[in-house]
């Protein structure tokens, strides 16, 4: 039996050690917020978060996920109570179609929690470093698509993503 | 999902002792790391009924720790885990640089250096920089211990000299003395990021004081079955001043070393042409 | 309060970005089947026989082959494709028999011991190959169709020409790459089939189903779930899905789900078509137009599939946004035994408007004249006449595009400036600026709006909830908001008043396919004609249009009248402006076109050629922005799939087969690759287009292809004219390295 925490609640998985935590998530626990798109860990569309830190699940058998910790798309907000991110997602049009939503909002998530919030303010548009933060150190809507290389889009052209994470990180210093 | 769970024997060792035992009595077994190429190809249904030897459970392989001589990487270390570290941001930087521009975080903060070597894809990136800091491959398996020199390591594509019952626990880079002169790694993938390289490149160089080279280092992946040396550069640029003629001719004997191929990511004409290019822009140092 | 021209929220958003959005793969039907398929492995044969392996347990799963469909045709322009093959297997890939299984991983361990011996037969693989008929496949000359069309006297421009440029331009295989994969499930009941999916057009499927199994309307239902991408990839394909899980479902006698993984979605399913273009343009002194001789081929692959009607957008926009009093236009499209290709954003418009924009590039070199300059003196304006004979008297916002573009963009500024770099040889790099300038033709081509004389509705509920109906779906592209917005506006009440039901045959009236550009502008209008019904007769009744929803409410159960609710429904009617004539085709190919100017800034790096896209500029005239958030991430999302077509995605086909179907070896742009895009959108508004909206979706694909390959002229001074432009190609181009330069 493997025993696992699956966002915030305790779970146990008795089949076969060897299925893809992916499948696990999905066909077992219900959770379907993590998307299949390649099975190649190419697309990142299921890529959610063990101990914090943006995985894709489609290349984990759940015997490797004893003990730890994950967090879903479906931990992050609801309908009625948006994550930062996912407010900021509607709003700059960072979702399109929504099948890589998912894991991009995991794999930005992850990297807004592990960076101090930007004291000044973003623009969105323009080449230079932009984002300023606490110890001086600069994060540009460059490094936000490099943080993102992970996770192909077909529909938006990513700008609208980059600015979804821009915006959440302009409006909420310490997105939780 | 093409990968039938229920038919593999999956073996989980909790210590390394145990799984030095178990790897012995089940000589067949994969060893699984971080799983990132396995895995893709266990979805291809490659694996199906195979024995699956699941070391990620050895939390002691993934210590990286800084020693008067080197810096010791535990075989489980992410790519993640190595950038992060400060002694191989700061003496290795070939190396953390390689590890950034593998895949893309997800794929860094699972796969694994010493998955990376037993893999033995000829497109690994962090090669090019174990190869020409001279890295050792610590093996270990329930009879013995060995020390592979990690440019002995491989033998073909996917292929190593690792013996079965034999795992990777570590892998040692020894300091640098004197620090070279040069250091340079450049990957050309066939995007830029989450990539495979169509060639991918490191060097060190170190010039005496006349400006002569005392020693040059350089190595290429995605250029052969394995990452290669070029060891009749190597050797044709020691003791020589690094003028336009001696750095033409040290390209020209690039192609002695490597052998790249036509696939589906790149030509073999392309890779040898910008190959050259890298070598060039390293020893013109621009 | 008007919602139309703001960003509206989008309306499944909350949704998609909790995760709640239910894809096919998400849903669960009880007793289901996991499905798969028996593909050729030989580009062109005859099956002789198929064996089961008798050590696998069969008696676990459901097989069905072509005796198990009662009309073997996938139903599209012609009949020609079979939903599995009986006896001639004319591409790889291609479908032989389908297995299910209760458990997926059984399914496709099923696959494995499935043997199918071929006689093979000789392929024609390529263009040539085909047109030299080595194998035929489409009888009688392997050409699935032909067209021509002629203004003027193209011989006499000729002869009056001071300039005389040819020119022959190429592209490959483009793969839509929507990160959902195809996938469908079917399940029958009292004689009828429902059908439930990933797709773009539920009354294709509908229409196809009805066909295989002769069922009448009432028995087949077409249910679309959450997309995640179509882009022309989910036209016409879930045909085949849908039936094959209906097929395997009939059999089976409990649901059956069909979901492809990507290397079967890649390998199998259609594919922008590749093309050959050849243009011979003559021009006066003075860089004016005076004749376009265009020969277009196209390859079609193995089926008609929808071939002819892609080669009909490709020859009506082949000649470029400009006016030319001489222009013939010849095209064909061929068959080859390689997987059908299909529909694709652009519907092969791209692949001519890519020729037709590098052109000037190659004019420029001949003339001296630049080619800004050049397409300056000969773009449409309003009242220039098309190749066609198309009189173009409203919203031609063709020029308003460029200049924007040309001045936001620095273009003239940065043309000179990297002249100057270029000459440096210390310069790691080679900069360039490129441009080019598109129009697209929105809504189905010529007659065919009114050949689908599509339907919409909109119903008033007993509880007085007011709610869309089209089979439009929504894709990602925004097609629920913009209805939404649409009927609210119309009517005058708050946009969260209105409801987009789903699009379920069942439920929906056919609206047509959601393609061509055409879901705001001839739908979009549709409704607002259905908003104009629905308030009149309330306003007739009540006297006044209810201002809250009690109200509302109130009128409903006045207007439905005892039943659950009162719908008022529009059919197309073409605008009494637009005349086309199929024979000859000479006419008003579409009743309006949308214009778009693209700028691309770039770098290559002369160590490794690798191209990086600094920065985009582009001007859309799309009429009116109904969502202007969402219309710019139509316009950037279409633009980044320009910049893959431009730079990196290439299908190898080896054998007649995609040799590299994976995401990690077809490569699509990351984050990384795409550079930061300023979007404008220029509103010229068209009188038949609800509040003037025209179309978006298709328009922002053509553009990027030839800005780039003109940009990269400039830098490194190769005209490379074939797509992609693979660092590959600018390497071997290089005749000599200039890294040490």
């Amino acid at each position: 039996m493997i025993k696992l925490t699956v966002n915030g609640k305790k779970r146990a998985f008795c089949g076969p050690p060897f299925k893809r935590l992916i499948d696990v998530l999905r066909e077992d626990f219900r959770l379907t917020g993590a998307k299949e798109g390649c099975g190649e860990g190419e697309c990142g569309a299921c890529a959610v978060l063990v101990e914090g830190q943006a995985v894709n699940s489609c290349l984990i058998p759940v015997c490797q996920m004893d003990g730890r910790k994950i967090e879903t798309i479906e931990a992050l907000g609801t309908v009625q109570k948006l994550h930062p991110l996912q407010e900021a997602f509607i709003e700059e049009g960072g979702a399109q179609c929504g099948i890589c939503t998912p894991g991009m909002l995991m794999t930005a998530c992850a990297w807004l929690r592990s960076h101090r919030a930007p004291k000044h303010s973003l623009r969105a548009h323009g080449a230079r470093p932009l984002l300023k933060y606490g110890r001086g150190t600069y994060r540009s809507p460059q490094d936000i698509r490099r943080v993102l290389a992970g996770n192909l889009c077909r529909c938006t052209g990513y700008q609208p993503i980059v600015n979804s994470v821009v915006r959440a990180m302009k409006r909420h210093r310490t997105p939780k | 999902m093409r990968g039938a769970p229920d038919t593999i024997i999956l073996l989980r060792p909790r210590s390394t002792r145990q799984a030095l035992e178990v790897f012995a009595q089940n000589p067949h077994a994969v060893p699984l790391a971080g799983g990132t190429d396995f895995m893709v190809s266990w979805n291809m249904g490659l694996h199906n009924g195979k024995t699956v030897l699941d070391i990620s459970a050895l939390r002691s392989w993934r210590k990286i720790s800084a020693a008067k001589t080197g810096v010791r990487i535990g075989a489980l270390a992410t790519h993640a885990d190595l950038q992060r570290h400060p002694a191989l941001r700061r003496e290795f930087s070939l190396l953390t640089e390689a590890c950034s521009e593998i895949g893309a975080a997800a794929i860094q903060n699972r796969g694994t250096l010493g998955g990376n070597i037993a893999n033995a894809s000829p497109a690994g990136d962090s090669f090019p920089p174990q190869a020409v800091y001279e890295a050792k491959v610590h093996a270990v398996s329930a009879q013995a211990r060995r020390l592979i020199p990690f440019n002995e390591i491989f033998v073909g594509v996917k292929k190593t000299v690792l013996r079965p019952g034999e795992l990777i626990e570590s892998v040692e880079i020894p300091f640098l003395k004197p620090r070279p002169s040069r250091q340079y790694f450049r990957k050309v993938g066939t995007r830029a990021a989450q990539a495979l390289s169509k060639t991918v490149a490191a060097g060190l160089l170190w010039l005496s004081r006349d400006g002569r080279v005392s020693e040059m280092r350089f190595a290429l992946g995605s250029m052969a079955t394995m990452v290669r040396r070029l060891k009749s550069a190597e050797h044709f640029v020691q003791g020589k001043k690094l003028t336009s003629e001696v750095i033409d001719h040290a390209c020209e004997l690039l192609a002695k070393d490597v052998s790249p191929i036509d696939d589906v990511r790149s030509t073999a004409q392309y890779r040898l042409k910008v190959s050259r290019n890298l070598l060039r822009e390293f020893l013109s140092g621009r | 309060m008007t919602v139309v021209g703001t960003n509206a929220r989008r309306y499944e958003g909350p949704d998609k970005v909790c995760g709640r959005a239910k894809y096919i793969d998400d849903h669960d039907f009880p007793g289901c089947l996991f499905g798969v398929t028996v593909r050729s492995s030989v580009a062109h044969g005859r099956i002789r026989r198929i064996d089961f392996d008798p050590k696998f347990p069969w008696s676990e799963c459901v097989v069905a082959t072509a005796r198990d469909v009662p009309h073997n045709s996938v139903l599209l322009i012609e009949q020609d494709q079979p939903l599995l093959v009986d006896e001639i297997v004319r591409h790889a890939m291609e479908p032989i028999a389908l297995i299910a299984h209760p458990r997926r991983e059984k399914a496709y361990e099923a696959l494995r011991h499935v043997h199918v011996e071929y006689e093979e037969l000789k392929p024609a693989l390529t263009l040539s190959q085909a047109l030299g008929t080595e194998a035929l496949i489409f009888a009688p000359d392997n050409v699935f169709k032909r067209f021509l069309i002629e203004k003027g006297d193209v011989e006499a421009g000729l002869r009056s020409s001071h300039f005389i440029v040819e020119g022959e331009y190429r592209v490959g295989h483009q793969e839509q790459a929507y990160i959902e994969n195809n996938g469908m499930a079917a399940w029958w009941d009292n004689g009828g089939v429902s059908v439930m999916g990933s797709m773009q057009c539920p009354y294709y499927v509908h229409k196809a189903i009805k066909h295989m199994f002769g069922l009448p309307d009432e028995k087949v239902r077409v249910i679309q779930t959450a997309t995640g991408g179509g882009f022309g990839g989910k036209e016409e394909y879930p045909n085949m899905i849908g039936g094959h899980a209906a097929v395997l479902a009939r059999k089976a006698g409990r649901p059956v789900k069909i979901i492809y993984d990507r290397g079967e979605d890649m390998a199998a399913t259609t594919k922008r078509h590749p093309a050959v273009v050849r243009h011979c343009t003559g021009l006066s002194r003075d860089g004016k137009l005076l004749t376009q001789d265009i020969e277009v081929i196209m390859d079609g692959g193995a089926y008609v599939t929808l071939s002819p009607v892609v080669l009909s957008r490709a020859t009506l926009h082949a000649a470029g946004s400009y006016e030319c009093p001489n222009v013939r236009v010849r095209s064909q499209v061929v068959a080859t035994n390689t997987p059908p290709n299909g529909a694709f954003r652009g519907f092969g418009a791209p692949q001519t408007l890519f020729a037709v924009e590098l052109h000037w590039e190659k004019i420029a070199q001949a003339t001296g004249i630049d080619s800004l300059t050049l397409r300056r003196r000969n773009a449409f304006r309003e009242g220039s006449i098309t190749a066609t004979g198309q009189h173009l008297r409203q919203s031609v916002g063709a020029l308003e595009t460029l200049e924007c573009c040309v001045k936001r963009g620095g273009y003239e500024r940065k043309r000179k400036e990297y002249e100057r770099f270029n000459r440096d040889p210390k310069k790691k790099c080679w900069k360039g600026i490129g441009l080019a300038l598109v129009h697209h033709g929105a809504g189905f081509t010529g007659s065919g709006e009114a050949h689908l004389a599509s339907r919409a509705a909109i119903s008033l509920t007993r509880q007085g909830e007011i709610k869309v109906l089209a089979a439009s779906t929504e894709i990602g592209q925004g097609t629920n908001t913009l209805f939404a917005q649409i009927v609210a506006d119309t009517l005058g009440v708050p946009y969260d008043w209105v409801a987009v039901e789903a699009a379920d045959t069942g439920r929906v009236p056919n609206s047509g396919p959601t393609v061509a550009s055409r879901t705001c502008m001839i739908v979009g209008g549709l409704l607002q004609q259905a908003a104009h019904l629905f308030k009149k007769e309330v306003v007739e009744a009540r006297g006044s249009f209810p201002k809250t929803r009690k109200d509302m409410h109130l009128a409903a159960v006045s207007l439905c009248n005892g039943q659950p609710e009162k719908r008022f429904e529009t059919q197309y009617q073409t605008p009494a402006h637009v005349h086309w004539d199929d024979k000859t085709y000479r006419g008003d190919a579409y009743g309006v076109y949308s214009y778009a100017t693209v700028v691309a800034d770039l770098e290559i790096d002369k160590t490794t050629f690798e191209v990086r896209v600094r920065k985009i500029t582009t001007a859309q005239d799309i009429g009116k922005a109904i969502n202007p958030l969402l219309a710019e991430g139509q316009i950037a999302g279409g633009t980044a799939q320009g910049v893959g077509y431009a730079l990196y995605e290439n299908v190898v086909m080896k054998g007649g087969v995609m040799a590299n179907a994976q995401l990690t070896n077809y490569i699509i742009p990351t984050s990384l690759d795409t550079p930061p895009m300023d979007v404008v959108i220029i509103e010229r508004p068209y009188s038949e287009g609800p509040f003037g909206a025209k179309g978006v979706g298709e328009l922002p694909m053509d553009a990027p292809g030839p800005a780039i390959a003109a940009a990269i002229y400039q830098a490194a001074g190769l005209l490379i004219s074939e797509l992609p432009i693979l660092p590959e190609k600018i390497a071997q181009a290089k005749s000599h390295d200039q890294a040490d330069g």
